[in-house]
Order: structure tokens, then C-alpha cells, then sequence
């Protein structure tokens, strides 16, 4: 029976009932075979050396030393969190000011809903394609209108900045209507009466932002940077399609470097040793990130 | 402070109203004296909301004006009316402290931040929050939330009308008693207007000097509790005050007369001229039972502590009777009657008898 029936008392009702865990046994299971044994599996490469043939050396803490001190390795985590960065420094901001024009009643509401759902819908490899075939100097869109129209030279394929720009605004047409669907959701949760209140209490626009809707816009705003956050930190289709990590190694960034190593290379515990840590990271940042946002709620 | 005059006022949610069932208020003419505390009592949905967000600026009216003093403000948006509105769930800004709270009307009217200070801390010791003065806000309860979002009102010195849309719904009962009394014991301290809405009958008449009952837009009684619940002008207003209500027994007039249950009901005073469904209109508290009288049965009899509520049947008629000390058995056959003081004839629900001398 239920563990609340016991007559003992409150210290051993806790330890009474082992039930539970049978529960969650399928869900462990599952766990294992879609995470941790092909995590382990990495594990297992990583500390070893192997020339094919399924033959294996052990190395040890090798590639992890000779990955932590690679400038190839530095490089690419550099340009990885300035992409970070840089998109989630646009997005953020711009997803809450395009969710705070947007109107709160009425017919244009489900129209903007979807409008701003669509680039979300489209898949990663076709917005690559959409973006390449876009900026094209010569027959994109974009790219003659730049290059023929406006004698802007702008070739991504040549120049490492415009390559920058393209991908940098291929994400933000992308996922800004994450944040702001969020953020949509946070603003329409907010009760009348607190702009009510505020408009009797003489706030001004900046202070109903700053007071009203920022705060109930945090949680969300929480879940929107994290998402962002592991989504950009993991990119990979979109500028693999776009630019294929070039022109040279301008944005190679660590998932487009990790491909080229363990696939390109085949240096399969390098490249093992190069995922873990790059595992470490995203892991660390995101708990750094909700940990700090999360402090005071609580209380 | 000021006197608030409402004239002609009704408002319609709808763009093009056509009969007076698409208003939501039908045709409001109010005074409020200044310094005064009235409540607004009426069922959900009467328009008792409507009409305070028209007083607050939060609504403008399709038809109407409203004068404050004498200066017509329907125009005017809320923050230039100088009112405060505490809300039916207590808003308070949750990342500010207790303090910042209560100082935020003032700075966004840039006050001093000296003048601030003083302000703050007297209304703060008024609300007896001065304790939590550092907190923040976020983490308070529910009543002394509640609190706050008062405090934020009362801190202006110069605010016309402070109004309480049901603040007390989502207080625990035991501290709903508490904050009630506080705000009786404010608005004795600060006299600002102060209007209360309410579909709680006890919540309005411990507040109020003079209580306001709407039912379907429209003002159905303004008077004292006193009043309201002595010569209710409505059936509406007998039924909804006073627990258990005013009993509405259907009637015949003739000969200048009310006939219940066959017997001549001697009234309070003369009946008025006029048409339409006749009822007369007595308090449980005031129908006696006893030997002589109206015959009737026994039908349930609840005993609610202080007293028993006694429903006796005449005919098909219940008719309930407040008793204090022995009641009768159920099924036993009883006498009422009537305090022909208290007792009075209503045509289609309105008064119809002149007061007694």
C-alpha cells in the first residue's frame, strides 16, 4: 500500500516504498539507449587512437590536452560564441519590441501569429539554400541588387564579413519569431488591471516596460535566451549549406569544425574528445545562465 | 478632494446600441459628496465595474458627463483625474521594494524626493507595513499586497476619489474582517472620497455611510444601511440585503386593501395609485409567529445559531420568519404575523405604499 498509510510516522515514509523506481524504469532504459550509451561511446574514442580496422590504442588525456591548447580549437570556439553573441544581442531586443507592437485583439492577431511562425516551419538545409541562392553576386536576388544595382561589392563567397552578415541575418529571419512568440505569450498574460493601475499611478511607457512587462516577461525571456543560446551555440546545417564554413575558416564554427575531424579527417578521438568539451561548455553556460536567472524566484 | 456629479451617464459596449438591453448602464444620475464613503452593491454583472472604470477615466462613456467639482473631466485620461483605483487582485510592481511601491505615484509625478520620504513613511505607518518597508514586494501576501496597492492610492494628497473595485476577493476570510476595519479606520483618517464595490452585502454596509444598489444598470436604492435595510424601495433591494432576504408574497388589492392568503394585510401606510403585479414586501425579522393570524404550516425550520429561520407555508406561499428562543415542530400549523410597520406593498417590484406617521 500507499507509503501515507503507514503508521510509524513521518521518518520512515520515506523509505518504505521502493515502488516508485519500477516507474521509472522504462524511462531509464530509454535515457540509455538515446543518450547515455552512445555519450559513453564517445567517452570511450576519446581516450583512445584508432587507424581503422577496429583496432584500438589508449592515449589517455592526450586529445583533450592537445585540443584545449589547438589554436584551431580557440579559433573556432572564439567565432562560436561571437555568432552567440551577436545574434542573441539582435534577437533578444528585437523579438521584444516586435512582440510589444504587435496587437493584442482583434483579426490581425492570428494573422501575425502565423506570419511570424512560417520561418520557423521551414527546414534548416532549406533556409541555407533559400539564403545562398538569395545572395548569389550574380543571380540572387539580394546579391545583384547589391553588387549591379547599388555597386555594393558584396560576394560572401569572397569576403568573410559579408559572409558574417548573411549568416547572422539568415538567423535572425529565422528564429527572432521564437523570441517573440514568447515574449507574446509573457505580454498577453498580464493582467488588465496592472496596466490599469499603472496608467492611475502616472508610469510612463518606459516605466510600465520596466516594471510591468519586463517582469512578466522574465520566465519567458529565460527560456527564449536559453533556447537561442544552445540552438546558435549548436548551428551547424545553416552555415554548412550557406557557406561551408568559409571563405578560408571565417565561420567555421565548432560543430562545422568537428564534422571536418572526425569525418573529414576521420581523427575520430580528437574529434571525440573535441565533442565532450564542447558538450561541457553548452552544458555549463546554460546552467550558469538559468541558475543566476532563477536565484530569486524563491524567494 | 471633490464632489463627483454624474449626469445623464450610460455607456454601451456595443458600437451602435439600439434598445436599452445593449447598455450596460442605462441611465445614471449620481452625486457623490465630498469625503464621503459610499459603496456600490449589486449582483455580478450589474454594471458596478462599468460605472467605476467610467469614474476612473479607464472608460469613457457613449452618453454623459462626469464632473469633478464642477469641472467636467469625461475627457480627461486617469492620471489627470488624480484618483486611485485598487483592483479586485492586488497589482503591485513585483521587482520594487515595499517603499519604491509606494513611492512610485509620487515620482512619476516628480515629486521631491524629501516630500517622498515623509508621505511614504506615514501612509506605510498608517498601513502598519512599515516593517516590510525594505522587502520586496514580490514576496508579500496576499492582504498585505492588497495593502500596497491601497497604500499606493492614499499616498497622493491630492487624489479626488479613491475606489475599490472588490478588493477583499482574494483576501482569507479571517483577514478580510481586519483590512475592513483598517479602511473604515483610513478613510476616518485621510476623509478622501472613497467609493467601494461590492456584490458583499457585509462588506458594504460596515463600510459605507450611504450605499448605492444597482442591478441591471441601473440605480435600484441609494441610503444608509439603515435604510436599505428598513424600507427597501425594491423587492430587488429587500431580497439581495438581509440574510435570509425580504419575503415577496404575491397579493390582491382591492378596496384599497392587500389580501394575502384571503386575510386584509395591514400595511404601513396608504397604497399608492397604480398598476401592475402587487406583492407585499416583509422582513423575516418581522413576521411574528403565534396564535392569531395568518394560519400556516410548518414547513423547515433552521436553526442558524443566534436564532432559527422559520419557513411556514400559507397556501403554496412560503414565508420565512426570523424566531429567537422555542420554535415550532416541523408540520405543526402556526400563526403569522406581519409588523404592519415593516410591512409594505411593492407593484412590479417598486414601493407602492406611503411611509407610516
Amino acid at each position: 500500500m500507499g507509503a501515507g498509510t503507514h503508521p510509524a510516522g513521518d521518518n520512515t515514509m520515506k523509505t518504505q516504498n521502493q515502488r516508485a523506481w519500477f516507474f521509472v524504469l522504462p524511462v531509464l532504459l530509454l535515457v540509455a539507449f538515446n543518450a547515455l550509451i552512445p555519450m559513453m561511446t564517445v567517452v570511450n574514442y576519446s581516450v583512445q587512437e584508432t587507424f581503422g580496422n577496429n583496432v584500438f590504442f589508449w592515449e589517455g588525456l592526450r586529445w583533450f590536452e592537445q585540443l584545449l591548447n589547438s589554436d584551431r580549437f580557440h579559433a573556432a570556439l572564439g567565432r562560436q560564441f561571437l555568432f552567440t553573441g551577436i545574434i542573441l544581442a539582435i534577437e533578444i531586443p528585437l523579438g521584444i519590441i516586435i512582440a510589444l507592437a504587435m496587437p493584442r485583439q482583434g483579426i490581425w492577431v492570428p494573422v501575425c501569429l502565423v506570419l511570424m511562425a512560417l520561418p520557423m516551419l521551414i527546414p534548416w538545409n532549406v533556409v541555407g539554400a533559400m539564403w545562398n541562392i538569395f545572395t548569389l553576386p550574380d543571380i540572387g536576388l539580394l546579391g545583384y541588387l547589391m553588387n549591379h544595382t547599388l555597386g555594393i561589392n558584396y560576394d560572401m563567397t569572397q569576403d568573410p564579413v559579408a559572409a558574417w552578415v548573411t549568416i547572422v541575418t539568415m538567423d535572425v529571419w529565422h528564429w527572432t519569431s521564437l523570441v517573440v512568440l514568447l515574449c507574446y505569450a509573457g505580454l498577453v498574460s498580464i493582467p488588465d488591471a496592472y496596466y490599469q493601475a499603472a496608467k492611475i499611478d502616472g508610469a510612463s511607457n518606459w516605466s510600465v516596460f520596466r516594471y510591468i512587462q519586463l517582469p512578466k516577461m522574465k520566465q519567458v525571456l529565460t527560456i527564449a535566451i536559453l533556447l537561442r543560446f544552445m540552438d546558435s551555440f549548436n548551428i551547424y546545417t545553416e552555415p554548412f549549406v550557406l557557406t561551408g564554413g568559409g571563405p578560408g575558416n571565417s565561420t567555421t564554427f565548432l560543430s562545422i569544425d568537428l564534422v571536418k575531424i572526425a569525418l573529414g579527417q576521420f581523427d575520430l578521438g580528437p574529434a571525440a574528445a573535441m565533442s565532450l568539451i564542447y558538450f561541457a561548455i553548452t552544458l555549463l553556460v546554460s546552467w550558469l545562465f538559468y541558475t543566476l536567472m532563477t536565484k530569486d524566484d524563491g524567494k | 478632494m471633490a464632489k463627483i456629479t454624474l449626469s445623464d451617464l450610460k455607456h454601451s459596449y456595443y458600437p451602435n446600441p439600439t434598445g436599452p438591453e445593449d447598455y450596460a448602464l442605462k441611465e445614471i444620475d449620481l452625486e457623490w459628496s465630498d469625503g464621503g464613503a459610499y459603496a456600490l452593491l449589486g449582483p455580478s454583472g450589474c454594471g458596478k465595474s462599468t460605472l467605476l472604470n467610467i469614474i476612473s477615466g479607464l472608460l469613457t462613456p457613449s452618453n454623459g458627463r462626469i464632473l469633478f467639482d464642477d469641472k467636467d473631466v469625461t475627457d480627461l485620461a486617469p492620471n489627470q483625474r488624480n484618483i486611485a483605483q485598487v483592483f479586485q487582485f492586488p497589482v503591485i510592481y513585483d521587482t520594487m521594494s515595499v517603499y519604491d511601491n509606494l513611492a512610485f505615484p509620487l515620482r512619476n509625478r516628480r515629486v521631491d524626493e524629501t516630500a517622498v520620504n515623509t508621505r511614504v513613511m506615514a501612509i506605510a505607518e498608517m498601513l502598519e507595513v512599515t516593517d516590510m518597508i525594505g522587502q520586496k514586494a514580490a514576496g508579500l501576501s496576499p492582504d498585505n499586497k492588497q495593502k500596497i496597492s491601497m497604500g499606493r492610492g492614499l499616498v497622493r494628497d491630492d487624489v479626488n476619489v479613491v475606489m475599490f473595485d472588490e478588493p477583499l476577493t482574494v483576501i482569507d476570510p479571517h483577514l478580510k474582517w481586519k483590512l475592513r476595519s483598517k479602511l473604515k479606520e483610513l478613510h476616518q483618517k485621510v476623509r478622501a472620497t472613497m467609493i467601494y464595490v461590492t456584490h458583499d452585502q457585509t462588506e458594504a454596509l460596515t463600510f459605507a455611510d450611504q450605499v448605492v444598489v444597482m442591478q441591471d444598470g441601473e440605480i435600484v436604492q441609494i441610503g444608509t444601511p439603515v435604510e436599505l435595510f428598513e424600507r427597501p424601495a425594491h423587492t430587488f433591494v429587500g431580497h439581495f440585503i438581509g440574510s435570509p432576504g425580504m419575503n415577496v408574497l404575491p397579493c390582491e388589492v382591492r378596496d384599497g386593501g392587500a389580501f394575502f392568503g384571503e386575510k386584509l394585510i395591514t400595511l404601513e401606510g396608504a397604497i399608492e395609485q397604480g398598476s401592475g403585479a402587487a406583492e407585499i414586501g416583509v422582513r423575516p425579522e418581522f413576521v411574528t409567529l403565534g396564535d392569531a393570524g395568518l394560519p400556516a404550516v410548518v414547513h423547515k425550520v433552521s436553526d442558524v445559531g443566534r436564532h432559527a429561520v422559520v419557513e411556514a407555508k400559507v397556501g403554496n406561499t412560503s414565508v420565512k420568519a426570523v424566531v429567537e428562543g422555542d420554535v415550532p415542530a416541523q408540520g405543526t400549523t402556526t400563526h403569522l404575523s406581519f409588523d404592519p410597520t415593516k410591512t409594505r406593498l411593492y407593484r412590479d417590484g417598486w414601493i407602492a405604499t406611503r411611509a407610516g406617521t
